[in-house]
């Protein structure tokens, strides 16, 4: 893969948007991978008791499955060199084949030519719903 | 009973050092969908200008919140886990995550806040190399949610 480079990019660029599924077992290993074993990401009656509609999603885990649409399009995940965004809805991850689907797309808003940067703003949903709020991500052009 | 407020300002003392190994960065990446070579094969990695298998932008997650812990099992700090909410994160990244790097991160806490009857504390990790020169620095605002 090629790192993309910043004579390329124009602001209002568009990251072509694309889904990626979460399935419960992709929480699981999330879990063990980050290290983050909160009950509500793998335990259905835990998740109830504390008012939420069942198991859930790690916010971290949404953001960084977000957070490879701006990678990808760099060509160098190493090239991210800032990375936000907050956590404004649960993504509930049902007990199922299908699980949920996140949507994520991307616009170039902002370029600084002294740093050769580019920030790539994220949107990204769930069945229309937003649930990162200033997902942004600034990738340091090639 | 809410969030110390004399929480803010403090500092935790320094982790314990953390080695990344490929297997380790494989393994997150593999978490996280990703099949980019550049978290596997140091071939790849290297042709885009790193010294060896480079770790995904989020991977810091894992020393930060070995670090955040701290403050959650702090008695004098007064946060209610089971309460607890995510509510933002950001990562800068003075340089990427590679294998090899020893990693060691330090826990602030910038600021308690309250907010409509919910406490608001949000803490900044200095994660360093071996050398002692930054690497990331992870913000993250936890939201703990008052009586309802």
């Amino acid at each position: 893969m090629a790192r993309r480079r910043f004579e390329d990019v124009c602001v209002g660029e568009e990251v072509k948007a694309r889904p990626f599924r979460l399935r419960r077992v992709d929480l699981i290993r999330y879990a063990g991978a980050s290290g983050d074993f909160n009950v509500i990401h793998w335990n259905e009656r835990v998740a109830r008791s504390v008012g939420l509609p069942g198991v859930v999603a790690h916010g971290m885990l949404t953001m960084a499955v977000a957070g490879r649409l701006a990678s990808d399009w760099a060509g160098d995940p190493g090239a991210v060199v800032g990375y936000g965004a907050k956590f404004t809805r649960p993504v509930p991850v049902p007990d199922d084949d299908d699980g949920a689907v996140l949507e994520v797309g991307g616009v170039v808003a902002v370029l600084d030519e002294q740093a050769r940067t580019a920030r790539v703003d994220l949107t990204v949903t769930v069945e229309g719903v937003k649930v990162l709020g200033k997902a942004q991500a600034t990738i340091r052009l090639a | 009973m809410g969030i110390n407020p004399m929480l803010a300002g403090r500092v935790y003392p320094p982790s314990a050092e953390y080695a990344v190994s490929r297997e380790k960065i494989v393994e997150f990446a593999t978490a996280i969908g990703s099949d980019d070579p550049a978290h596997r094969d140091p071939a790849a990695a290297r042709a885009l200008g790193h010294p060896d298998v480079v770790a995904p932008p989020t991977f810091a997650v894992i020393v930060a919140q070995r670090a955040e812990a701290q403050v959650f099992a702090d008695p004098d700090a007064g946060v209610d886990f089971s309460r607890l909410v995510h509510g933002e994160e950001r990562f800068t990244h003075h340089r990427p995550v590679v294998v090899g790097d020893r990693l060691r991160s330090t826990l602030h806490v910038d600021s308690v806040r309250e907010v409509g009857g919910h406490g608001m504390l949000t803490t900044r990790v200095e994660v360093t190399d071996a050398e002692g020169a930054p690497v990331s620095t992870v913000v993250s605002t936890v939201v703990v949610r008052g009586d309802e």
